[in-house]
């Protein structure tokens, strides 16, 4: 059956979610940009939300079942409010996540309980490398088994609160593969570095550096034990989070855009009423729609286990984030040279905009 | 209710058997009747109506969602729109000009569909389970007003003697208005239906829809057009002289009430038909970009799935931009007829279906003909074809602007005059 109806329970979520996103978040928003710093207590408030925890089961101290479709909404609704601030929400779910999906039984029952029992707790993972042919299935950084231990190399870039984890999920290329490494924050040869990424947007969000100069793991601290995991799930789970983190941001700039035209006058009329700008609003709805819907069924699939799931969040990743530049761009249009001050947010959802394309890997559904 | 995309049975096995129809009953004469416009494809016309036949159904309409005989089961959810979409992608990928002169009621059934009273349903639409093939066509379009339909000058005037409608006027632009009028002895009686005005005072809440049948004296064909592309699909000039048509012909209220808009009937059509017109444009865009695939396939060249941009040949990046789109559009419009047949309004995902559509089927079927090159420009293969059938998807059932401006309107939340 095709139905594009949420459940009952995904509504309230969505609801609960959205209130936050829209007045806690939004409210910090311009200011967090502007002074590099997200505060902690609303970062503790919406990790009581409860997104990841609804994600694990009992058996690991959770209350749920982990579901992408559920997922897809309840991102797009914390990236509504505010891009950097669902990021750092969602931080420990980078480290979480994949151990629900791909960790064997004891990297669950040691880390999952542990994760999401308390509080907030920064747990992070290492994926993005600096090189502008970043590729997830061919990493430069290396694991290599020497003995029972393996030995990593390499630098990793935007790893979110990474000077204050408590262990990092590590991606790099092993045996032609990418894996993930469980690694503690002090483990020898680790460094991470002492200043922040700066970057076009997402100023407020803490991103480090890491440095990884033969490392050395116990090999029962790869993800998934001595066999390893398969990668894709965790890939698809990463362009999902990322594809309806954009689908918040367009929407969020749409909204405003569209506010803000139909208040605008301009040759005796609201600027929205000349063609030239409703025609871009339209085309913004629709878009945002389109590539809605692409991102429902790619996480509808990867729920289903269908085959083509992977495609399919490759797809909607690859088009949300060409959707989300489309559309903050136009925001920024709609709003003139008002667009361009920083009083107004859509200068920096624009800047935002541009970070989906190469921002993979900072979030999990 | 959850969110789902699975493929209801029915249409599942209705596109199995499709497919071969679109294959070799379409595809294989599509050449042959674009070069011969104004032929009629009498073999497919034929076979559609059989077929159609054996299935209880007559037309192209969604289907009626039988009773529920047994209480207690569980009621499965209408899905009749959902499948018309399903079918109508499938013929168009067969050949959209052919799938314009299947047989049944098209726009016009729709017509009377949404705006119809249970009786006249009953009256008109049974015609399509006859013995004959059957047409019927929607005529809205006249030289004077396209986009404008509040320009519409053909008028319907009620002779209290007679007690008839009198219809004058000149429509063009009819699909199917020459198979729905003309008496071919291959097909059953069809009808046409016309958009007049009875009060020109008021504008648009004057104009009401008229069910006007073959045979009708003062009403004939006076030219057929040559096109683009569709060719195989008949566009008529339809002119009615003193027209005499029974009372109860008219579709809606026969009085004008001042404040509300007799348009509304002509706009639920819309609201119905939109996504329609828009996945018969997605079959064509299908159907080009798996004939690229093929030829690129062919040719040794794999689309790299799964790599970022950066590592990806431009022919690759093409291709998976155009899987996005198609995609996209696709599921626009099945979310337009869910809602449609869950009695949701959509006017806004119907527009949106309608933009959407309009812009990825002219945007591939473009792209792949400039992909293939001169295979592409060759009249040896369907490619340029499908480039000169795509266009017309952005233009009628409203144009790619026209759709813009319903879609703005609803997000605005503006009025026909506060953005026109
Ligand atoms: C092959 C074919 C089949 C057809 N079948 C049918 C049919 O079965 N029944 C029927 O009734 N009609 C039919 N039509 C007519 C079709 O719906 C009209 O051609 C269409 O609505 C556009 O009207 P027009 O051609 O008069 O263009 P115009 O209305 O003159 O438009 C010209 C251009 O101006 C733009 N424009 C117009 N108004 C606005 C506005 N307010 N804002 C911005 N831009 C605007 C349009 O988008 C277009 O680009 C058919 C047409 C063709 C070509």
């Amino acid at each position: 059956m095709y139905s594009f109806e949420p459940t009952e329970e995904q509504h309230m979520l969505v609801d609960t979610v959205g209130k936050y996103a829209s007045h806690d978040l939004r409210t910090i928003s311009r200011e967090a940009e502007e002074s590099r710093e997200l505060p902690k207590k609303l970062i503790g408030k919406g990790w009581e939300l409860g997104l990841l925890q609804a994600s694990i089961p009992e058996s690991f101290g959770g209350f749920g079942e982990r579901s992408a479709v559920t997922g897809v909404l309840a991102v797009e609704e914390l990236a509504f409010g505010d891009l950097a601030g669902a990021l750092a929400v969602m931080t420990p779910s980078l480290f979480a996540l994949p151990v629900l999906l791909s960790g064997s039984e004891d990297q669950k029952k040691e880390y999952l309980p542990k994760i999401i029992e308390g509080d907030w707790q920064p747990y992070t993972a290492a994926f993005i490398e600096n090189a502008f042919d970043f590729d997830a299935n061919d990493l430069r950084t290396t694991a290599v088994l020497d003995g029972g231990e393996y030995v990593l190399n390499g630098e990793k870039a935007c790893v979110p609160f990474a000077k204050e984890a408590e262990a990092i999920l590590i991606y790099a290329r092993c045996d032609g593969r990418t894996q993930g490494f469980i690694v503690p924050r002090s483990a020898a040869g680790l460094s991470v570095g002492d200043e922040r990424e700066r970057l076009m947007g997402l100023n407020a969000l803490p991103l480090y550096r890491v440095k990884l100069e033969n490392v050395k793991i116990p090999a029962a601290h790869r993800l998934g034990g001595a066999a390893g995991h398969a990668f894709e799930p965790v890939l698809a789970s990463m362009r999902l989070a990322s594809a309806s983190a954009a689908l918040g941001v367009a929407r969020a700039a749409f909204e405003y855009s569209r506010d803000y035209a139909r208040e605008r006058e301009a040759f005796g009329v609201k600027i929205a009423q000349k063609q030239a700008v409703a025609f871009m609003l339209a085309e913004m709805r629709t878009e945002i729609e389109a590539m809605r819907l692409l991102v429902w069924q790619a996480a509808w699939k990867l729920d289903q286990e269908k085959e083509d799931a992977f495609n399919e969040a490759y797809l909607a990743s690859t088009g949300a984030a060409d959707m989300v530049m489309m559309v903050t761009d136009r925001a920024v249009q709609i709003l003139g040279g008002h667009g361009y001050i920083r009083e107004h947010p859509v200068e920096m959802w624009l800047r935002n905009g541009r970070g989906f394309a190469m921002l993979t890997g900072l979030a999990m559904i | 209710m959850a969110i789902e995309f699975e493929a209801p049975k029915p249409i599942v096995q209705m596109q199995t058997v499709l497919k071969t129809v679109a294959e070799e009953m379409m595809r294989s004469k599509s050449r042959y009747f674009d070069e011969h416009e104004h032929e009629i494809p009498w073999d497919y016309i034929e076979f559609m109506h059989t077929a159609m036949k054996s299935m209880g159904v007559g037309a192209l309409v969604p289907r009626e969602e039988k009773k529920a005989e047994d209480p207690n089961k569980p009621k499965r959810p209408p899905i009749g729109y959902q499948l018309l979409a399903s079918q109508i992608e499938m013929l168009a990928w067969g050949d959209v000009g052919m799938y314009l002169i299947t047989p049944g009621g098209g726009l016009g059934a729709a017509a009377v569909q949404a705006a119809g009273s249970p009786e006249q349903q009953a009256k008109f639409l049974a015609r399509f389970i006859e013995d004959k093939p059957t047409f019927a066509a929607m005529c809205m379009t006249e030289a004077g007003a396209g986009s404008d339909t509040s320009a519409i000058r053909a008028r319907a005037v009620l002779d209290e003697k007679t007690h008839e409608w009198v219809l004058n006027g000149e429509k063009i632009f009819v699909t199917a208005g020459d198979k729905s009028l003309t008496e071919y002895k291959q097909l059953g009686r069809g009808f046409i239906v016309v958009w007049a005005s009875i009060d020109p005072s008021a504008g648009r809440a004057g104009m009401r829809a008229f069910v006007v049948e073959s045979g009708t004296p003062g009403v004939r064909v006076v030219k057929l057009e040559h096109k683009l592309g569709i060719r195989v699909s008949d566009t008529a000039s339809i002119s009615m002289v003193d027209a005499h048509i029974p009372f109860e012909n008219i579709l809606g209220s026969p009085t004008v009430e001042k404040t509300t808009t007799g348009f509304k009937g002509a706009m639920a059509t819309f609201d119905a038909t939109r996504p329609l017109v828009a996945i018969s444009g997605l079959g064509v865009a299908r159907a080009a970009l798996e004939f690229l695939k093929g030829k690129l396939k062919e040719n040794g060249i794999e689309i790299r799935y799964g790599l970022p941009r950066q590592k990806l040949t431009n022919i690759e990046r093409e291709v998976i931009d155009m899987d996005i789109m198609l995609k996209s559009a696709w599921l626009m419009v099945m979310k337009a007829v869910w809602m449609a047949d869950n009695k949701k309004p959509n006017a806004l995902e119907s527009s949106m279906s309608k933009v959407k559509a309009g812009d990825v089927t002219t945007r591939i079927t473009q792209k792949v003909v400039e992909i293939l090159g001169p295979l592409g420009y060759s009249r040896e293969f369907l490619a340029e074809k499908w480039f000169r059938d795509a266009k017309i998807t952005d233009i009628y059932e409203g144009t790619g602007q026209i759709n813009r401006l319903v879609v703005a309107r609803q997000i605005l939340g503006y009025s026909g005059s506060e953005l026109r």
